[in-house]
């Protein structure tokens, strides 16, 4: 089943400057794997080489953080929406 | 007879640094999605300088006296921080009362107000780029602080005395106010909030309590990135185990943000934009709970309404305000 993957500014040029790209998945890892295998420029900036999590990067489910759930085991159920964003902050 | 004064501490102050803390926990509940659910929030707006970030800005003040880095009375001692806004104003409040120059490293993408609270206290703005959000602050306060080693570098970002405040203040007044405390939700910014209260009201109420995060977009916004390895956590976040200590992180834009600053209106709070956002991860977390579960949410209010009447946010067309809420930074 296919899910929404919203990109930040920083990861867009990759995919052709798309904010929105579809990419199947049941799980945060088996959409970022097959993300990085779609849009090869974003290899080493979402995840690392050994396939965790970039340290910069914030991927969320439906706005919550897959750190504070499941990690890359996070489910993904269908019709749920993905972002991606940079570690930010603010005051 | 009464004298019609207010009761209680507070008539007279020695110095407005005094006035710092001590905020109002009001009942909100009226506005929760779950009558099981209380909604707490905390209005640190009330604080002087206008901000949760008063406290901050004392605290590493003090802190940097304490260890002699800073000296009191005298003269010529300029300090330069990065910030994007709150914690500039706080400082400059501080530091026009206490004698020492500021200087506020900050994007230009602000309210007017911002800019205008820390000129009034005589701080300077060095401006970075809109484009790089907080981060591009914190980049060219760091190449600032090497070139110039001259100037005190408080760096909220890395300091423990930052969350040392919410631990020694803010924590202990929410859990002397609110002793039913079920879940603490605020914003994420420095992290020096949830860090402080989180860790506090953890070591008194263990896993009784849930700590909550809630986050902007901002990283969606901010398009002056050149790739994520310019993105940033504060240190303190890790250096005090951050990840750990929070159970869920969430994110809140724009409109919903702006949304939930206008339903505070209705429970007669003026509050900033960083409030709705706050407020609306109070309300998923209320909205969250089991059928038989009940809870005391605290929130915090990290600022009133005032620093962004410029930006239209309680009068404007929703979509208009979003749409301008984008572009500039409110946490």
């Amino acid at each position: 089943m296919a899910v929404e993957v919203r990109l930040p500014t920083v990861l867009r040029s990759n995919a052709g400057g798309a904010s929105v790209v579809s990419i199947e998945g049941a799980t945060i890892g088996e959409v970022l794997g097959k993300l990085v295998a779609e849009y090869p420029g974003m290899a080493g900036q979402v995840l690392t080489s050994d396939g965790a999590l970039h340290k910069f990067v914030n991927i969320y489910v439906d706005d919550d953080d897959v750190r504070y759930l499941q990690g890359l085991e996070t489910p993904v159920p269908d019709g749920a929406e993905v972002s991606i964003l940079p570690a930010v902050a603010g005051g | 007879m009464e004298s019609g004064l207010g009761a209680g501490p507070g008539a007279l102050f020695a110095s407005v640094l005094d006035m710092i803390g001590n905020t109002p926990l009001v009942d909100i509940s009226a506005l929760s999605p779950n009558p099981q659910a209380h909604l707490y929030i905390k209005l640190e707006g009330q604080n002087p300088g206008g901000s949760v970030k008063d406290r901050v800005a004392l605290s590493l003040i003090e802190d940097a006296e304490k260890r002699g880095i800073l000296r009191p009375g005298e003269p010529g001692q300029v300090l330069m921080e990065p910030t994007s806004g709150n914690t500039g104003i706080g400082l400059a409040m501080v530091c026009r009362v206490k004698g020492y120059h500021l200087k506020a490293v900050m994007p230009t993408n602000v309210s007017v107000e911002r800019r205008q609270l820390l000129e009034l206290w005589g701080a300077e703005i060095i401006e970075s780029p809109g484009s790089e959000g907080s981060n591009g602050a914190v980049r060219m306060a760091q190449g600032l602080a090497e070139d110039h080693p001259e100037w005190v570098f408080l760096y909220q970002y890395g300091n423990p005395a930052n969350p040392r405040a919410h631990y020694e203040g803010t924590g202990p007044e929410i859990l002397r106010d609110c002793p039913t405390i079920t879940h603490f939700v605020a914003g994420l910014g420095t992290s020096g909030t949830l860090l402080g209260v989180g860790r506090f009201l953890r070591e008194k109420l263990g896993a009784a309590v849930q700590i909550w995060a809630v986050e902007p977009p901002a990283g969606e916004m901010v398009d002056g990135l050149r790739n994520l390895d310019d993105g940033y956590i504060p240190p303190i976040f890790e250096d005090l185990g951050g990840a750990e200590l929070l159970d869920r992180k969430t994110v809140v834009r724009p409109r919903e943000s702006i949304e939930w600053t206008r339903r505070l209106t209705e429970v007669g709070i003026f509050a900033g934009i960083s409030s709705g956002a706050a407020l609306a991860g109070a309300v998923k977390c209320a909205s969250s709970l089991g059928e038989d579960e009940s809870a005391s949410i605290v929130v915090v209010s990290a600022d009133g309404g005032w620093k962004y009447l410029s930006t239209g946010a309680w009068t404007d067309d929703l979509d208009d305000v979003t749409e301008r809420a984008k572009k500039i930074i409110y946490f």
